[in-house]
């Protein structure tokens, strides 16, 4: 017995170590891990700062900041959808923070900040789309949707993917723009008329696109710039912008409230503002739009220019009530559904 | 037992009390910094100096009942009375321990109760660290001590002292984190306490929901968890039973193949299956695209559902019914089989009459096993499961998801502790009181009889094809990481390996360059030490668990489970939650993954020693008293040796499962301590395939290699004094 007690006694004193606290910053990181370690590595040669970073969903790392809520063990979230930036602000869970590179940047992402009463900002933004298999297109002859009414048409039933809302942030988005582009109870009529062409809601946001890819299935209601990631690496994937207009995330950072290290938090954030620091995510082989403006875009990457995009209004849409209440209708009306 | 122990646990307690920094330091221990502050520096002080230096008050009374326990050993007094006063001492001083370190936090005084009561606390605390620990140690075994001094637990302080540990540690680090969570169940989302929540949380349509039964929908995700779960069991454990017939009780010439097959899907990384049946069934997978090229059959989606999740947890949890198994088939004594064949019984009627019977317990376990397994499962379910949803899953995406509910998530994994706890008392129930020991000391106990034919063909018809498949599933799976992109462009490459694992030789020496290895050396180097201590602290509780008597023994033996049937998402945040606050403040650290690793997969370990060791007669401890044996001397001298198929078992599961876990850690992960699953995921979750084969079969091949280390280092226990034949023995 005496052994297991010396041995639990020696983990004790090997392992109780967290690293010094000098000169870091710790950042929860909630986009493409490629991406991460680019801006980990660049931003520790710009400034000198050790970068200690963790790379987690944006709805694990919301999970995360609320058990840690007492004793925060991140400084700053960079990336990740934007509602759950906006939760977390509503939750008290992220500082107020206004940047002086804000006036740099797109109006979409000054928006998101003024939303959050200056609690997070638009570091990317990406339109929401279709995911289209070309190769499933030509072979069953079908002609590729255009508009989000011809998601209704037969020759679709069974071909299309979407995430379900009650996981994904992906669908969320989705359902809260066809509910501002036709109402809500049209866009719940539609929705139900889509479900007999729906052959699964996934439950992550990025899977649809990767079952387009693979063949899995012929459309897919995704973030287009997921689609370009999907076409460089070699599948046969095109992606289309609905004619009615389509709605946008904006992918957002936050600084951790209670952050140990906020000097360099506030640091880091306005380095990742710059368009030194945004130009990486094309280097990543990522293709949202970055907020700076004088960031250089890459040619591959989808325009907002070239797509009809709403007025998408993040602060209602993005408030946990209104959330709760739409993804509760789909479960109701929609997810519970009978497969046809 | 003599005095000498509870005054050594004394020293060493009061010791680190004043030679030890009491709280954790940021830097940790190994830097040394503070040999000189341990006096002065508040954040390195020992516990004396905390008290007396800092105005730490609140330590005095558990030093004084520490330095109490020492006052008792010194003064010369009978045994039981020496027992009472250790006793009484050192338990208050454990009580005195909990309660400054749950009061007194990070802002004081923890709760508002407390500082109405007593007003604002100047003082604060940080985490536990080393004198701190070491002090509550010290306690504990003096309590242990104590007790068997008064005559508790046949007056056996070995036996006190296990007991002690076991409960205690199980308490620390899987009952209470699940406390903490599961107190959310009945909180709304300000933390505002409502029982009534709870009910309206469980009682919800999308749970029961019948309506897959009776009018078309889907049913609630408590009936798909519970029929999946039924299957599975079962499923494994036929298979189990027939991989462990065949591998003990046949002539069969490919046992050592049949083997290894049936331990590669336990070594496998978790997604790695789900995979493989894609490329293989999914629309674009082979079966289904030849299926289309040769005879215009349209493409289905069949692998998604039940039918997928059930046939990957076959694949996976299989070999843990085989490894809980093939112990009791083993251990089957021939002795009675040849009794019963000596009565005029022919193979069959031994074979169901007999030797099935006392593989009850066996068997029993594995579909435990097997039915727990299959409601934990994340992995399978996520990847495989497409609108079919189980607990497991529902309580990730309730919180991870868009709702971020933990009360919802905390009332779910309630109802998945409930089935877990039915089918606890289910395999109680079959089990029963009978006797099942089989090995005793009665000297020779002959050879294994073989199978009767019809069996033994059954259970080769159903294990070759199993083996042959799983054998082409892994064939794929191997491939995939030696071509570029699956699917689409296959040709040959080993790109996906030289990015992993590249080792590049510069003037310096050789440098690491590869992505992959930082996550790698971590992995084995927690693995390593977590595979140890899972095996030990798992057999210790199987021992005292079927060898014991003690009040609360059932009790203890179900919070062994209960750390197994709380599926790793919940265990994740669960840890989180009790760990990153004071008093055990230990996020961010290596320490938290091991422990939660010890205490996630303990209680294979627990159900493999339970198992073999209602099969060893009582009779073997008894001799071994009789010839003056102690406890710990028949421990290690006549258990553990008849125990080497479990220690096999627990070490290389402890070992399998520290390496392949990903939802039980990766909210527990950091940059310093990234693990080899969650990096994969990553991989996978980014669409790239190869590179996540690639390390999958790095893994792979690094586990084969230390199970067949462990084999070689433990051995196989020797039962017989016959050797026997080539055909019809024992592999």
């Amino acid at each position: 017995m005496k052994t297991v007690w010396l041995g639990a006694a020696i983990g004790a004193f090997a392992f109780a170590s967290p690293a010094s606290a000098q000169g870091v910053v710790n950042v929860y990181c909630s986009v493409q891990v490629e991406w991460c370690t680019l801006i980990a590595n660049e931003f520790q040669k710009a400034s000198g700062v050790k970068v200690s970073i963790s790379q987690k969903g944006s709805g694990e790392t919301i999970a995360q900041l609320k058990a840690e809520a007492q004793n925060p063990k991140g400084d700053v979230w960079f990336g990740g959808t934007g509602d759950p930036h906006l939760q977390a602000a509503e939750e008290n869970l992220t500082e107020v923070y206004k940047s002086p590179k804000l006036s740099e940047l797109h109006p979409w992402a000054i928006k998101q900040n003024t939303d959050s009463a200056g609690k997070t900002v638009g570091i990317y933004a990406g339109a929401l789309g279709f995911g289209l298999n070309t190769e499933l297109l030509a072979k069953k002859n079908v002609k590729a949707p255009a508009c989000w009414v011809d998601l209704l048409k037969p020759e679709f039933k069974g071909e299309i993917q979407m995430a379900n809302p009650n996981s994904s942030g992906t669908a969320y988005v989705a359902i809260a723009t066809l509910v501002q582009l036709m109402g809500e109870e049209k866009a719940f009529d539609f929705l139900k008329k889509m479900h007999a062409n729906i052959n699964a809601y996934t439950r992550s946001g990025t899977a649809p696109m990767k079952a387009v890819a693979r063949g899995e299935t012929m459309v897919s209601i995704s973030f287009v710039h997921d689609g370009v990631t999907e076409a460089l690496a070699g599948f046969p994937v095109k992606t289309a912008t609905p004619c009615e207009g389509t709605g946008y995330e904006i992918g957002s950072m936050s600084i951790v409230k209670g952050a140990r290290n906020l000097a360099n938090a506030k640091k880091f954030y306005d380095w990742a503002l710059t368009p030194e620091a945004q130009k990486l995510e094309a280097q990543a082989k990522q293709f949202q739009v970055p907020s700076n403006k004088a960031t250089p875009v890459p040619p591959e990457a989808p325009k907002f220019a070239d797509m009809k995009l709403i007025d998408y209004d993040q602060a209602k849409y993005g408030k946990s009530s209104e959330r709760k209440r739409l993804i509760a209708r789909w479960d109701a009306e929609v997810g519970g559904l009978p497969k046809p | 037992m003599s005095s000498r122990a509870p005054l050594l646990w004394s020293v060493a307690g009061l010791l680190a009390a004043v030679a030890l920094p009491w709280y954790a330091l940021q830097e940790g221990l190994d830097s040394g910094a503070w040999l000189t502050g341990l006096w002065s520096s508040e954040d390195y002080a020992s516990g004396l100096a905390q008290i007396i230096q800092h105005g730490r008050w609140w330590l005095a009374p558990v030093l004084a009942a520490l330095a109490a326990c020492l006052a008792i050993c010194l003064v010369p007094t009978s045994r039981e009375r020496c027992g009472a006063w250790l006793m009484i001492a050192s338990a208050a001083g454990l009580a005195l321990f909990v309660a400054q370190g749950l009061a007194i936090g990070l802002r004081g005084w923890s709760a508002d109760w407390l500082v109405a009561a007593f007003g604002e606390l100047a003082g604060r605390q940080i985490g536990t660290g080393a004198g701190a620990a070491l002090v509550m140690i010290a306690l504990l075994a003096l309590l242990s001590i104590g007790l068997a001094l008064r005559g508790a637990f046949g007056g056996d302080a070995f036996v006190a002292g296990a007991i002690t540990t076991v409960a205690a540690s199980i308490l620390l680090f899987t009952a209470w984190p699940i406390l903490r969570i599961l107190v959310q169940a009945f909180q709304d989302g300000d933390g505002v306490f409502r029982p009534a929540l709870l009910l309206e949380r469980l009682a919800a349509e999308k749970i029961w929901s019948v309506r897959c039964l009776v009018g078309g929908g889907r049913c609630g995700v408590a009936w798909n968890t519970l029929i999946l779960a039924v299957c599975c069991a079962a499923g494994t454990t036929a298979l189990g039973l027939a991989f462990a017939l065949i591998a003990t009780r046949t002539g069969f010439h490919f046992k050592r193949t049949l083997r290894v097959l049936t331990v590669l899907p336990i070594v496998t990384p978790p997604f790695v299956i789900g995979l493989a049946l894609i490329l293989v069934f999914g629309r674009a997978g082979l079966v289904n695209q030849f299926l289309d090229w040769s005879m215009g059959v349209a493409s289905t989606r069949w692998i998604y559902g039940f039918q997928g999740v059930l046939l990957a947890q076959l694949f996976a949890f299989t070999p843990v019914a085989f490894l809980v198994l093939i112990g009791v088939v083993e251990g089957v004594s021939p002795t009675l089989e040849e009794a019963s064949q000596t009565l005029r019984a022919d193979r069959w009627a031994t074979f169901t009459t007999v030797s099935l019977p006392l593989m009850r317990p066996g068997l029993a376990n594995a579909f435990l096993v097997g039915f727990i397994e299959s409601i934990a499962d994340f992995g399978n379910p996520i990847v495989l499961g497409g609108d079919y949803g189980v607990l497991s899953t529902e309580i990730y995406f309730a919180v991870v998801g868009a709702q971020l509910d933990y009360g919802r998530a905390a009332a779910l994994g309630l109802l998945l502790l409930a089935f877990a706890l039915g089918a606890f008392f289910v395999q109680r129930r079959v089990v029963g009181q009978g006797s099942y020991a089989t090995i005793s000391g009665k000297g020779d106990s002959g050879l294994p009889t073989p199978l009767p034919d019809a069996a033994r063909r059954a259970a080769l018809w159903v294990a070759v094809p199993w083996a042959v498949f799983t054998f082409l599933l892994y064939g794929f799976a191997f491939v995939g990481g030696l071509v570029k992109v699956w699917g689409r462009d296959y040709t040959p490459t080993l790109d996906h390996y030289t990015k992993a694992f590249a080792i590049e030789r510069t003037a310096d020496g050789l440098i690491w360059s590869g992505a992959a290895w930082n996550s790698f050396w971590t992995t084995v180097k927690l693995a390593a030490i977590a595979a140890p201590l899972t095996a030990a602290l798992g057999l210790i509780a199987a021992w005292i668990l079927v060898r014991q008597r003690f009040v609360g023994r059932a009790t203890l033996e179900f919070a062994t489970m209960l750390s197994f049937a709380v599926p790793g998402t919940v265990i994740g945040v669960a840890y989180v939650f009790a760990f990153n606050v004071p008093p055990i403040e230990i996020t961010g650290t290596a320490m938290i993954i091991v422990l939660c690793f010890v205490f996630r997969n303990m209680p294979v370990g627990v159900r493999a020693g339970m198992a073999a060791m209602s099969q060893i007669d009582r009779s073997l401890d008894e001799a071994s008293a009789t010839l003056r044996g102690r406890a710990p001397q028949t421990l290690v001298y006549v258990v553990l040796p008849l125990l080497r198929p479990a220690i096999v078992g627990a070490l290389v599961y402890g070992f399998v499962r520290a390496v392949t876990t990903v939802s039980a850690v990766v909210f527990l992960v950091t940059a310093e301590y990234e693990l080899a699953t969650t990096y994969i995921i990553l991989r996978v979750i980014n669409g790239d395939y190869g590179i996540a084969i690639a390390y999958s079969c790095a893994l792979i091949v690094l586990m084969l290699a230390v199970i067949l280390l462990i084999q070689f280092v433990v051995g196989e226990r020797r039962l017989g004094r016959r050797i026997a034949p080539p055909l019809g023995g024992r592999a």
